[in-house]
């Protein structure tokens, strides 16, 4: 039970219920679709990049409460990182929803998701937006799958 | 008498706990739990009996043969064929179907030929059918279902025509639980001169099942979703066309002789069953249709559809919930969608609760486009399902409820 408290925590639900930077962004130089096979879960990311740094960033799509909660927080933790700093966070992200391992690199609000690690079947609803971002910043054009 | 705190008794599963939780297994349109019987009978095979069949003189081998051979009987009596060579020993009801689609398919359909299909069918009888189509230039037809999961049967018969050379039906949807009228059905086809495979996978553990007075021309299904084991099922098929059918794969069992110019096949049922079978899996699927046989479908049905009723009146405390698929004929699935969460958290949350059910799209990608849903939640009786299990689902989706939507 405290492990449910733990991947269910109020900044999740908040996340979930209302979540930030949703939508569609018309302007945007990179885009990617994510597509979780086995739940159903898709997500567009939208983003602008401009000298290495991502100016602005927006997700659409529909989801569970982890894989809408965590993209919704992903986009506000990288607006304004550059590129690096994006691809450091991914991989600290990784680590985490992955080894229950606390990363090197400070993970601000993203570390509510922590909780995942003891949930295996769902650490693929909150990498999916981490790995669409990925394709959409490696300008890949085939849709991500969490298969 | 129908005694399910003995049936119970008999699986071992069913003793054990799940996140500190004792389990409430509600999963069993996915795969059910095997009783102590069917494990005893595939262990078995290996302790005393482990031999290849039809290939030795040795005791062992004949032994192996007569098992693997009398759960063919078992299995031929049980869903009433005519000829025991007319069950053939598959993976399971997806190889099964494949190996329709393939053998019968590529000898018969031309372009211009229709398969028809229903929009509520698992994707196991919808994906083989579309790559012989695209092979042989025939087309798929959908029959349409309304919104309480119930077949457009007027539609169905518009559809019928000449140009329908097959049409593929389940006799229970998985994702909604709806019982197709699939003896009607099978008449109006034959009418036009099509086939009929009815896809047995989710009718076959709770209802009497016979092929000869369904009349259908192939039917199929999986052990492992009838207390047997997995890698194991049947494909039932009318004697005259299982023989002009080409053979489906090749190799040992199936041939009656070899040289490099020309080999000739062997007889129904091993021109089917090329290479080594899942022996232990067949005799323990005999074992497993015993237990039923010993229990008897008409009991069972009766004790599942008093739990389904009970579910959907439990399902009135909760105003969030949806039930998705209210067909008037309807068995074991009780599949839904709660307002304001998705099925993937309510699946995580009961799971920490101890119930296990499915969620997701249950391989029935249409039936969710239907309903414009992207997934729902999956609770499915069987046979050692109680009251008390039904109550702990409840009881954790209540807690969904609060945790979600207080
Ligand atoms: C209606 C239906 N048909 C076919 C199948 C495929 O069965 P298997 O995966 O055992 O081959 C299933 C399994 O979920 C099913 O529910």
């Amino acid at each position: 039970m405290s492990d449910l408290r733990e991947l269910y925590q109020e900044v999740i639900f908040d996340h979930n219920r209302h979540p930030r930077n949703f939508g569609k962004l018309v302007n945007a130089n990179r885009h990617s679709e994510g597509f979780n096979p086995l739940c159903g879960d898709s997500l567009d990311l939208y983003l602008i990049v401009d000298n290495n740094r991502i100016i602005d960033i927006k997700f659409e799509g529909q989801g569970c409460a982890i894989s809408t909660a965590s993209a919704s927080l992903m986009t506000e933790v990288l607006k304004g990182k550059t590129l690096q700093e994006a691809e450091q966070l991914f991989e600290g992200f990784h680590q985490m929803v992955t080894t229950g391992e606390t990363p090197s690199i400070d993970l601000g609000k993203l570390s509510v998701l922590a909780g995942v690690s003891e949930f295996p079947a769902r650490v693929k609803c909150a990498s999916l937006s981490w790995h669409t971002l990925n394709a959409a910043l490696h300008n890949s054009t085939q849709p991500v799958t969490t298969e | 008498m129908f005694n399910v705190a003995q049936i119970r008794g008999q699986f071992p599963i069913l003793k054990s706990s799940v996140r500190g939780k004792p389990l409430v297994y509600l999963d069993n349109a996915a795969t059910t739990q095997k009783p102590q019987c069917v494990i005893d009978a595939e262990s078995n095979y290996y302790d005393v009996l482990n031999a290849n069949v039809h290939r030795g003189v040795h005791k062992l081998s004949q032994d192996a043969t007569d098992a693997f051979e009398k759960a063919r009987d078992t299995i031929q009596h049980f869903i009433g064929a005519a000829h025991r060579e007319e069950i053939i020993f598959t993976r399971g009801a997806t190889e099964a179907i494949n190996l329709v689609a393939s053998s019968w398919g590529r000898a018969n359909l031309k372009p211009g030929d229709e398969i028809l299909l229903s929009q509520m069918e698992h994707h196991a009888n919808i994906v083989p059918w579309q790559l012989i189509a695209e092979q042989t230039g025939a087309k798929i037809k959908v029959i349409p279902m309304d919104d309480t999961g119930t077949l457009d049967l007027t539609q169905f018969e518009a559809l019928l025509s000449s140009k329908t050379k097959m049409l593929g039906i389940t006799q229970v949807s998985n994702a909604l639980g709806t019982v197709n009228p699939v003896q009607y059905m099978i008449e109006k086809a034959h009418q036009v001169g099509a086939l009929v495979l009815v896809d047995g996978a989710q009718s076959i553990l709770h209802q009497t099942v016979n092929v000869t007075e369904l009349d259908c021309d192939f039917f199929v299904f999986s052990g492992h979703k009838l207390y047997g084991p997995t890698g194991i099922g049947v494909l039932y098929g009318k004697k005259a066309l299982l023989n002009a059918m080409p053979p489906y794969q090749a190799g040992g069992d199936m041939i009656f002789k070899v040289t490099f110019e020309k080999s000739t096949f062997n007889h129904l049922p091993y021109k089917f069953e090329a290479g080594t079978p899942h022996i232990a899996g067949a005799i323990a699927l005999g074992t497993a249709i015993e237990f039923v046989q010993s229990i008897g479908l008409k009991d069972i049905a009766h004790h599942e559809a008093e739990l389904l009723d009970y579910a959907a009146q439990q399902a009135r405390s909760i105003p969030q919930l949806r039930v998705i698929g209210q067909a008037k004929d309807k068995v074991s699935v009780f599949s839904f969608v709660m307002d304001g969460v998705h099925p993937h958290d309510i699946g995580t949350i009961l799971d920490s609760e101890g119930v296990a059910i499915r969620t997701g799209h249950h391989c029935a990608m249409p039936v969710m486009d239907y309903f414009k849903i992207p997934a729902t939640a999956r609770a499915s009786l069987a046979l050692y399902n109680t009251k008390e299990d039904i109550d702990a689902l409840f009881v954790a989706l209540h807690r969904v409820t609060e945790m979600f939507l207080k």
